[in-house]
């Protein structure tokens, strides 16, 4: 991380062309604070390399500005500069990229790569704690294998950033984690240094399918709806029972400086990991990932968020967004979609393929391409085609430097990521993709992904698989 | 002149009594499926239902419905996968589900039920077909699910033009899960399955009394006697040392398998050539999903067609076999011969399936199962512009496109709330 952000500050000086980006804050650990490095936290450290310039692309930066013979130069981890005939610096890789596509590296807001890996082995099904309906306390990171296949054909699909997410079998599944893809051998070393945590939160039928069929608490949306608000109001209670003892604390320290020797201490409150993580999100230091379907469900979430003073971040799946594109515009809350996936249940039955295209269109909108599944996270650029094809049929023309903000401005500014990834800016990670061609085709491939300025994949030098499973 | 042309095409869409008219495509890139390849300038004429002609510089019939092409892709209707269409309309919902037999015997008592047939079960007025049709899938392969068995029963081909009585001739077929997927109806163990097979044949071929711990009754003896005549067989295999085990079992009884799922049938790829066995592969699998899966690469279709393997693709989202297209776009993106790709969503699957003689290319006598599109046919940016099944243009709406348009409406004018 201090390389990281050494790199930053070089960049205020010299790239006076971007604004600098402002420190993300740091990933909060709930009261009380540990000392030292928090536990969990990330120990990525990208590898110094050289200098890179990719020469002569059609370059979408994620902007929403293309270039035509455009140049990127990497250096240091960071996009140094982008413009045309850029100077190279000395021991520079220089990449003719004549006839090729560049995009910010992709980022896939919704995974499970590492909790529900390849093989999917019962030992390591470890996405959903299934046990009970409000899991605030779990981190999805402590179920990660980052020995998953599924993270380098991922990579070869260039994606560079992804969330890992608890699954949707409870109202509220846990912590949500932000990976950088690469390869290691702890979680740590793939936390993307300084990304706020997510909570995953799940609407409608999941939740009270698992519980209800066993005949539990909650089997209906009414009682879904009650889960939500009685874990925010216990949430709430909890802050105030710590701000209690920070008054409680405050005056003993002070009776004590005074000299009053028969002042007693404070007992703090018992910790409560579930509650910490939804204090953090009342706080805002955690980000709301709500999986909901339907367009009457996201207006409830959105009124039990207005109730207890949280922000909804994203609606993941939300295969009815379409119907509220307006409403999701106007209180700047994305949605993470699927081109055409549909039918499978009730709260699916009303998908369309204009979705996408649909929930763009509104001048706020904020559209993203999610996968949920280790096959479509290697295709997120063919699903936005599909969508910038539908969209154009009913009369939405959507250029290809505004379709790519789906797949990497959008997402990271729903991860809380977005000043320091997501488009191309001087100053920014240099997290990069070369296609051999607009990447909105069935036939794009990647042809070399950078992440921090570091070569990743190159398809030109097949390597073997790095996955030990894979061995 | 395109907008005249158009307005007549809607003139037919609407008055058209369905199959009768006849049909002229002028001028289009025509990819045949067939021994001619693509046509790069031609005409299509359509009369009864069936392609009359094909070729540059023909002459419209008297009567005939003219579609201008200007140059777009016409190929013959796609090929659906495997899939539970009108067989399911809500995956979740186990009341609109009809494509698994379960009694929910313990694995001891598991009987086969080979009679089983799930064409018996297909609604030609599902909400799921339209979906699909439109997008140029004019024909699917009903497969029933395995539950509790090994055998999971048959399933026949249909067209999805609608039509009540959909299914296609001579495409009946026996449907068969193998390997690990199989584990729980097999005791536990892979070896089992030939053993249970080995009783079911040995029983298929006695009339007396059906015994208590028989696997089969008296009609699913008499289905499975026919498909060890030289019935085609669907085996669901992935791993490689079971694909030639299922081969060498099935063709020494007599049955004529295809391989389904495949996962690393490109391991054993000169074999199938060998014993002309075709694979139904799932084009996107690349991870090793499970233990029988290691071998999973994107260049299985590509390695299979090499050899001289027929191969088709399959999908197994029913509600989204619009996507078996994408598998076919990917496979050629990873070296499979674009004509190959195209082989493979047409006249290969029909080949396959026994209905080669009517469908799957674009020739003299075939049924008209056409798609023009608005560009290239395994592109996913391309959709459909129109698509004919048995000569009759499909009216171009769904359930899906309904809702487009209610909610288009309205975001166009800012009340999408």
């Amino acid at each position: 991380m201090r390389p990281l952000l050494a790199a930053f500050g070089t960049v205020v000086i010299t790239a006076c062309a971007a604004q600098p980006p402002a420190p993300s804050p740091a990933a909060t650990q709930a009261s009380p604070e540990p000392a030292g490095r928090a536990p969990f936290s990330s120990t990525y450290e990208a590898p110094a390399g050289p200098a890179t310039l990719i020469r002569n692309a059609t370059v979408l930066t994620g902007t929403g500005e293309r270039i035509e013979g455009g140049d990127v130069l990497l250096e240091n981890g960071v996009v140094k500069a982008l413009g045309r005939a850029l100077e190279s610096p000395a021991g520079a890789v220089v990449i003719d990229a004549t006839g090729r596509w560049v995009t910010p590296g992709l980022i896939d807001v919704h995974s499970h790569l590492g909790v529900y890996a390849s093989p999917g082995v019962n030992a390591t099904s470890d996405g959903n704690e299934a046990t009970d309906p409000v899991t605030a306390n779990v981190w999805a990171e402590h179920s990660v294998w980052p020995q998953d296949p599924g993270f380098e054909t991922a990579l070869r699909g260039g994606i560079t950033s992804m969330q890992v997410l608890p699954g949707s079998a409870n109202l509220i599944g846990g912590r949500g984690v932000t990976l950088k893809n690469v390869p290691a051998t702890t979680y740590q070393a793939m936390k993307f240094p300084g990304a706020p945590q997510g909570l995953k939160m799940a609407c409608g039928e999941n939740p009270k399918r698992v519980y209800g069929d066993d005949d539990k608490f909650p089997s209906t949306r009414m009682g879904n709806v009650a889960g939500y608000r009685q874990a925010f109001a216990d949430a709430k209670d909890y802050i105030e029972e710590w701000k209690e003892y920070d008054a409680e604390l405050a005056k003993y320290e002070k009776d004590k400086e005074k000299g009053d020797d028969d002042a007693t201490p404070p007992k703090p409150p018992k910790r409560d990991l579930g509650l910490e993580t939804l204090a953090e999100v009342l706080r805002g230091h955690i980000l709301v990932h709500n999986h909901c379907y339907r367009a009457d469900e996201m207006a409830t979430m959105l009124d039990i968020a207005k109730e207890f003073g949280y922000k909804v971040t994203a609606f993941h799946h939300a295969v009815e967004a379409y119907k509220l594109a307006d409403r999701l515009a106007e209180e700047g809350v994305c949605a993470a979609m699927w081109a055409d996936w549909w039918g499978f249940k009730m709260e699916a039955y009303d998908g369309v393929q204009e979705n996408i295209a649909i929930v763009d269109h509104p001048e706020k909108g904020c559209a993203i391409v999610h996968s949920d599944s280790e096959e479509g996270i290697q295709r997120l650029n063919q699903e936005a085609a599909k969508a910038i094809a539908r969209g154009r049929r009913v009369g939405f023309e959507i250029a290809p430097e505004h379709a790519i903000r789906w797949l990497t401005a959008n997402p990271a500014k729903a991860l809380g990521i977005l000043d320091r990834t997501g488009t191309l800016e001087p100053g920014k990670m240099a997290d990069v993709v070369v296609w051999n061609g607009t990447p909105f085709s069935v036939y794009a491939h990647a042809d070399q992904v950078f992440i921090d300025g570091v070569l990743r994949f190159d398809r030109s030098k097949p390597a073997p698989p790095r996955s030990d499973f894979l061995q | 002149m395109k907008a005249r042309c158009l307005m007549v095409l809607l003139v037919a869409l609407a008055t058209g009594p369905a199959g009768a008219q006849s049909l002229f495509i002028h001028g289009a890139r025509v990819h045949t499926a067939g021994s001619a390849g693509t046509l790069g300038n031609a005409d299509i004429v359509v009369e009864d239902g069936r392609i009359a002609a094909v070729g540059p510089g023909l002459a419209a019939p008297p009567g005939a419905t003219v579609v201008e092409a200007n140059g777009r892709p016409v190929t013959p209707g796609f090929f659906g996968g495997l899939t539970q269409v009108g067989l399911e309309e809500v995956s979740q919902e186990e009341d609109t589900v009809d494509s698994e037999l379960s009694f929910k015997a313990p694995a001891w008592q598991h009987m086969w039920r080979p009679e089983f047939d799930v064409t018996n079960a297909f609604n030609a007025r599902s909400i799921v077909l339209p979906v699909a049709r439109i997008e140029g899938i004019t024909w699917a392969m009903l497969a029933p699910e395995p539950d509790d068995s090994l055998v999971a029963g048959q399933g026949s081909a249909v067209t999805l033009d609608g039509r009540f009585d959909a299914a296609f001739d001579g495409s009946r077929s026996l449907f068969v899960n193998w390997g690990s997927a199989a584990h729980g109806a097999s005791g536990g163990s892979r070896a089992a399955q030939t053993m249970l097979f080995d009783q079911a044949i040995r029983e298929s071929k006695e009339t007396g009394a059906v015994g208590p711990a028989a696997l089969l009754l008296p009609e699913g003896r008499a289905v499975l006697r026919r498909y060890l005549g030289g019935g085609r067989v669907v085996f669901f295999v992935e791993r490689a040392a079971d694909i030639r085990q299922v081969v060498r079992y099935a063709k020494s009884h007599g049955m004529k398998p295809v391989i389904a799922g495949g996962a690393e049938a490109w391991i054993v790829a000169r074999e199938l050539a060998e014993a002309d066995v075709p694979v139904i592969l799932n084009a996107l699998e690349d991870l090793p999903q499970d233990f029988d899966r290691l071998g999973s690469r994107l260049d299985n279709a590509k390695l299979l067609h090499e050899a001289g393997v027929r191969i088709a693709f399959t999908w197994d989202e029913s509600h989204n076999v619009r996507k078996n297209r994408q598998l076919a776009g990917n496979a050629v993106a990873n070296g499979l011969p674009w004509e190959a790709g195209l082989a493979a969503m047409t006249a290969s699957p029909a080949a396959i399936f026994g209905i080669g003689a009517d469908h799957g290319r674009i020739e003299e006598g075939q049924s008209a199962d056409l798609v023009l599109w608005s560009g290239d046919p395994l592109e996913v940016t391309s959709i459909a512009d129109q698509v004919w099944i048995a000569g009759a243009p499909v009216p171009m709406r769904s359930r899906q496109t309904a809702l487009r348009d209610k909610y288009v409406e309205r975001v166009k004018a800012g009340t999408a709330r």
